[in-house]
């Protein structure tokens, strides 16, 4: 197979996708949120998050406001204009030459009262039609209001973008800081999977946020307030039939949208295990192939299949019963509104325009109730998102370092463990009473079987991890009595995991020591014998290196960050030599240069040739996270103890062992 | 795409034209709805007349009942109709991808296959669902609207001619110039997270070469860099709306002022007016729809591609048309002048390729990376087929046999040990259905995996995630070798299996395998010698994917440079001895 397993369980874990769907404002809301813990404190933390932009949103309030009330507004004038049409109208059905009183009497007189009374309401002159300079004054302002209210729905949204993203990106920053003084500790015990989704998936959904739902929220608040004045300006008898017929529209959604969550949860689940399953079988396809397993692998597929079939399908339908159902409730609205209005106007308590106005405005406020009731539920899983990145911020930092800090000249690589207790949790002893004493040059080889902790040693070397008791010494300086930079300055690290980053390898390669020159790059490329490789390339020293450097192989990796090593110029080494994928030539040059490396440097080598084993002044034996052996290869095979099976199993082949 | 869309919705034609008759319903009757309430107003509230107002606001209030009713079934029949397209799509893919051979899935490349077989079906299933509402509902609306329109007031609708144009030429600039707005965002997203990504991989490396600070300014560049393109982005978006808005409002204010000189002339009674603005707000908003539907057409009709692609690849290694089986079953392979060149390469992985084993026998290869060893090793379950030469087991040509047949003879250890989800006797059991928990212990034993089995709780039913990411590598690979055991076939193949084991567990998984196997053909690759050693014959490969040498471990000593220097780059020369 010729596919990077691992990079794929990072990338391919298809998370369902968000629907984003065009119909219906109620999908996206309908998704199921997940929930804070602490919902208030949260929330209160973000708002105080966003305290440096006050200024900003202050003003974001301030155009949203303007632009809803000039939007508002607006049916307002639209009805003046139906009144001054309408009046036209019956002024011209009324003899000309007659004022608006004699008119009313002349109606009355001929037992028109309605309509009699609905004239007295209105701007009439009998014989008289539309009045188009009125008009064109009217429709002059609603022009002028319809500008205003565009012009500042964009500068409420231009300024938002400010605030959203200036936010997002302290928001970015702080974390990054906070990354960085994070002891290990931290990484060791959270999947890098979930620290990214802090810092990518949750930041992005409170930007998104941000930038959305805070300007929907302040605008269906505007909207509401706005047209509730404006309704109860008209009437509000008309307002108060149509204040029992909204909330039910609140009442629909929410109940179809509780309805719908537990379906939107099962699709959620059903399509992540059936990705799951995708997944797993096209990346063991071959396997499924030689177990003859094909017929049960469909077999699993067509059942979750089936189960994102079911679920989809009600969450689907359900979600989309919202829209018909308040369509309807408007309707409803409207036909009591016209019902009732339609009397008054007759009976001139209401004008025309005045019960159009009013069967707009009821018809806008509909919209906001629902749309609040969705951004709820963003708003619910934007605060869980926000809790998981302030979890991040809030954890516990590295110690800081010793305020009088001893600065090293000058270094031999004389290091030496004094009594060192050391223990990853407490009931787990690990390392006790640890004593060890490293000549400057001298290489320790640090052996034993997969998973005995051998890399223990390094993080307390190097400071990641901090020792209960004792102490280590650099040239007799308590490694606790520098500061971490400078510790970590004397050490070189060569692991096998090599890290690369995007980047051209020039780049990498200077990674071990700021400001190097392109000749010491070059020097150190050729002392790890990786020059003449990365001069096959076309692009030389300038090829970028992909996303875990997949167009190099992992024994050139490994040259490199020799090479590294090399241009750092450490006083200390630490190496790890690879177990295997590397082909024979270039383990070779690895061997080599490795070799090189170490000479007259102090070295921890965790090792798995023998050769470097058996070369080393100091062997640790470490099993099951403990230093179980310390000697030479002479002193330890003597003993006959672990080392001395570990070291005869190489040579313990079925054959051999039948002889002996 | 077409044909795509052709075939899937077929077997749901019926409930197509039903979901299609239902809209046509709804289109009537929401544009029914504004001359209703033209004639309530034109009727009814302008003449005082009460009874009329009840009479046709009933009237109105059946409408109203039957389009909601109209709407749900629609969108029951849509919801029902598209989820159902996507799992037809989804199990076809599914099926097709499982006849595949290995070749044909590298083809493709695993991650782009499930990409095809989710997101690609997620989007033509949104397609078809969102097709089945606005691709409809908008024509009929923006046709239906005309019309009525033109029955309001003929003259009046003149000003379509210039609304139509204006809105769809606004809503299309918009689209055009978001998309790539919304990508170069995305872009920038991407790089953000490729450097945390970066970082958290690399936080040793990066603390033990004390830069922080480096560090630090490299991702604040990022982070400044998407923040400014954001922004950008987000204030040019910013315009999109109100400007949509701004043309929809004026051509309102346009209509109420010619419309009014109509209304003053008495060419257009007043209530018309108002039904007329509502079925230009209709027109507008369809037209607004439609145009984002065909955002939604490009990129569905490249996910169509790419799965017609996979539905349209015919499985390149198939079952003979008239199979044989060997008469007598022992586990014989040879290899005859195999030569393998990968589908499209220029120069063949594998030349000149002869040997045979035998039961009871191990056979070793080995080379250095990238001479074709696992290849060699995929050829015999026919995972790709030899380009020249034959392969045989017992004597017939494994093309001649049954695929199932073929695979059921072979247990295979690949180099990444795979394993499935579900839990260890889930994963032991996958060749052997039947095996008894006795055999499955057994073969932990064997494969040095029963005292690590034993520490887990829940033992035989502990679960395995997917990809096997709660064990580590060497327990993966040593409960792969088990599964393998389980099966008990006559040929073992295992690929570099013993990587991650160190040199103690190696031995013994190797001493305690020989007692298990010695009626097996044994096929080994791989990279450490010590391993292989003792191996009844080792093939050395050439970097150019001929034979070096075959032989014992002492013989190619001998004879063979090759082997000579691998040998020599690992161990030391006591060692070798």
């Amino acid at each position: 197979m010729r596919i990077n397993n691992s990079q794929n369980s990072n990338n391919m874990r298809t998370q369902p996708q968000r629907q984003h769907g065009g119909f219906g404002g109620g999908r996206v809301a309908a998704m199921p949120a997940e929930k804070a813990k602490d919902f208030r404190g949260t929330l209160k933390r973000l708002i105080a998050y966003l305290k440096p932009q006050a200024m900003p949103l202050l003003l974001v309030v301030v155009f949203t406001i303007l632009s809803v009330t000039f939007t508002i507004l607006a049916p307002r004038i639209i009805g003046e204009a139906t009144n001054e049409l309408f009046g036209g109208i019956m002024g011209k059905q009324l003899p000309a030459g007659i004022t608006k009183d004699q008119a009313i009497a002349e109606l009355k007189a001929n037992g028109q009262d309605q309509l009699a009374e609905m004239i007295s309401a209105m701007d009439v002159t009998p014989g008289k039609g539309v009045d188009f300079n009125a008009l064109l004054r009217i429709l002059s302002v609603l022009v002028a209001v319809y500008l205003l209210a565009a012009f500042f729905q964009w500068l409420q949204q231009y300024t938002m973008a400010g605030v959203a993203q200036n936010t997002v990106y302290r928001l970015r920053r702080d974390v990054d800081g906070k990354l960085a003084r994070l002891p290990l500790k931290y990484y060791d015990n959270h999947p890098h999977g979930d620290i990214l989704s802090r810092v990518t998936n949750d930041v992005d959904n409170i930007a998104h946020t941000l930038q959305q739902s805070i300007t929907q929220i302040v605008h269906a608040i505007a909207v509401v307030v706005g047209v509730l004045i404006m309704m109860f300006s008209i009437s509000p008898l008309l307002s108060c039939i149509s204040l029992v017929i909204i909330p039910l529209s609140l009442l629909v959604t929410m109940f179809v949208i509780r309805r719908s969550q537990k379906y939107f949860i099962a699709q959620w689940d059903s399509t992540g295990a059936l990705n799951g399953h995708i997944e797993e079988s096209f990346t063991g396809h071959n396997i499924i192939e030689v177990f003859n397993q094909q017929d049960k692998t469909i077999e699993r597929f067509d059942k979750e299949n089936e189960r994102v079939y079911e679920a989809s399908f009600k969450a689907q339908f359900i979600s989309s019963i919202i829209r018909p159902a308040i369509n309807f409730l408007n309707n409803v609205n409207y036909v009591v509104i016209c019902i009732v209005g339609g009397i008054h106007v007759a009976t001139g308590l209401i004008t025309l325009g005045g019960v159009q106005a009013f069967i707009q405005y009821s018809r806008q406020f509909t919209q906001p109730v629902v749309q609040v009731a969705s951004i709820v539920n963003i708003l619910q899983s934007t605060i869980a998102s926000a809790e998981r990145v302030f979890e991040l911020l809030d954890e516990e930092e590295e110690r800081p370092d010793t305020e009088n800090p001893i600065m090293l000249e000058n270094v031999k690589g004389h290091v030496k463990f004094e009594h060192v207790y050391f223990s990853y949790t407490l009931d787990k002893p690990l390392i006790e009473d640890m004593n060890l004493n490293v000549h400057p040059g001298q290489t320790v080889a640090i052996v034993g079987p997969t998973g005995a902790g051998k890399t223990t040693l390094v993080n307390l070397l190097m400071r990641f991890y901090e020792i209960d008791r004792g102490r280590i010494t650099i040239d007799g300086v308590d490694i606790r009595d520098m500061r971490r930079d400078d510790l970590r300055k004397i050490f070189g690290m060569v692991l096998q995991d090599t890290w690369l980053f995007n980047g051209t390898i020039r780049d990498n390669i200077a990674y071990g020591r700021e400001g190097a020159t392109d000749e010491e790059i070059i020097a150190a490329a050729r002392a790890a014998y990786v020059d003449h490789f990365v001069r096959t390339l076309p692009q030389g020293y300038d090829t970028v290196l992909g996303e875990d450097a997949s167009n190099i192989s992992q024994g050139q990796k490994q040259l490199l960050t020799i090479a590294r090593a090399f241009l750092a110029n450490p006083k200390i080494l630490i190496l790890d030599e690879a177990t295997s994928s590397v082909d024979t030539r270039t383990e070779m040059l690895i061997q080599k240069a490795m070799a090189k490396l170490r000479k007259g440097r102090t070295s921890f080598v965790i090792a798995h040739r023998l050769s470097t084993i058996r070369d080393a002044d100091i062997i640790l034996v470490m099993d099951k996270g403990r230093i179980i052996e310390q000697g030479n290869h002479e002193e330890l095979m003597a003993a006959r103890g672990f080392y001395y099976d570990l070291y005869m199993s190489q040579f313990l082949s079925p054959v051999s062992a039948d002889v002996v | 795409m077409k044909d795509l869309l052709i075939t899937f919705l077929k077997p749901y034609w019926k409930q197509v034209t039903l979901t299609v008759g239902l809209l046509l319903v709804q289109a009537i009757s929401n544009l029914y709805l504004p001359s209703l309430n033209a004639d309530i107003i034109n009727n009814g509230v302008a003449k005082s007349d009460i009874g009329y107002i009840i009479k046709t606001g009933g009237f109105m209030l059946i409408v109203t009942l039957l389009l909601a009713a109209c709407a749900i079934a629609s969108s029951y029949f849509s919801s029902k109709i598209s989820m159902s397209f996507g799992r037809d799509m989804r199990r076809a893919i599914f099926h097709k991808v499982e006849t595949f051979s290995q070749a044909d899935l590298d083809r493709f490349g695993p991650p782009s296959l499930i990409t095809r077989n989710t997101n690609d079906v997620q989007q033509m299933q949104m397609l078809v669902l969102l097709g089945l509402n606005l691709m409809v509902m908008a024509p009929l609306m923006c046709i239906g609207g005309v019309i009525m329109a033109l029955r309001q007031d003929v003259v009046l609708s003149s000003s379509i001619i210039v609304i139509i144009p204006v809105m769809a030429v606004a809503v299309w600039f918009i689209l055009i110039k978001a998309t790539p707005l919304f990508r170069s965002i995305q872009v920038k997203i991407d790089r953000v997270n490729q450097i945390m990504r970066e970082k958290l991989m690399g936080v040793r490396v990066i603390r033990a070469f004390v830069r922080n600070d480096y560090e630090a300014k490299r991702f604040d560049e990022a982070n400044r860099d998407l923040t400014t393109t954001t922004l950008r982005v987000n204030r040019i978006i910013a315009l999109a709306i109100p400007s949509l808005m701004v043309i929809m409002n004026m051509s309102a204010v346009a209509i109420i002022w010619f419309g009014g000189h109509r209304i003053d002339s008495g060419a257009m009674p007043i209530g018309n007016l108002t039904a007329f603005l509502t079925y230009i707000m209709e027109i507008m908003i369809s037209i607004m729809l439609a145009m984002g539907m065909f955002v939604m057409v490009p990129r569905a009709e490249a996910s169509a591609e790419r799965i017609e692609e996979v539905l349209n690849t015919e499985p390149s290694i198939k079952d003979p048309a008239t199979p044989t089986e060997p008469h007598k079953t022992r586990g014989i392979v040879e290899f005859c002048d195999v030569e393998f060149s990968y589908p499209g390469a220029e120069e063949s992985v594998l030349r000149d390729i002869s040997f045979i084993t035998t039961p009871g026998k191990t056979t070793a290869i080995i080379g250095s990376t990238g001479c074709g060893k696992s290849t060699l090793v995929n050829l015999i379950p026919r995972f790709y087929d030899v380009t020249g030469g034959s392969i045989k087991i017992d004597g017939v040509d494994i093309r001649d046999m049954r695929l199932r047949n073929l695979r059921d003879r072979i247990g295979l250890v690949p180099q990444k040990a795979f394993l499935f989800s579900g839990t260890i006797a889930d994963n032991l059991r996958y060749g052997n259905e039947n095996a008894t928990d006795e055999e499955l212990w057994h073969a932990l034993e064997v494969a040095q995996a029963k005292d690590f089995v034993m520490e887990i709780p829940g033992q035989l039913h502990a679960p395995v995630e997917q990809g096997g990411v709660n064990f580590s590598g060497g327990q993966r690979q040593r409960l792969a070798i088990a599964r393998a055991l389980v099966k008990k076939p006559e040929i073992y193949v295992f690929d570099d299996s013993f990587s991650a084991l160190d040199f103690k567990t190696d031995a013994q998984l190797r001493l305690a395998l020989k007692k298990e196997t010695v009626h097996s053909t044994m096929i080994i690759v791989a990279q450490r010698v010590s391993t292989i050693m003792d191996a009844d014959q080792i093939i050395t490969l050439n970097d150019d994917g001929t034979i070096a040498g075959i032989g014992t471990h002492n013989q190619l000593m001998e004879t063979c440079a090759v082997y000579r220097d691998i040998v020599y780059s690992q161990l030391s020369e006591e060692e070798v001895a």
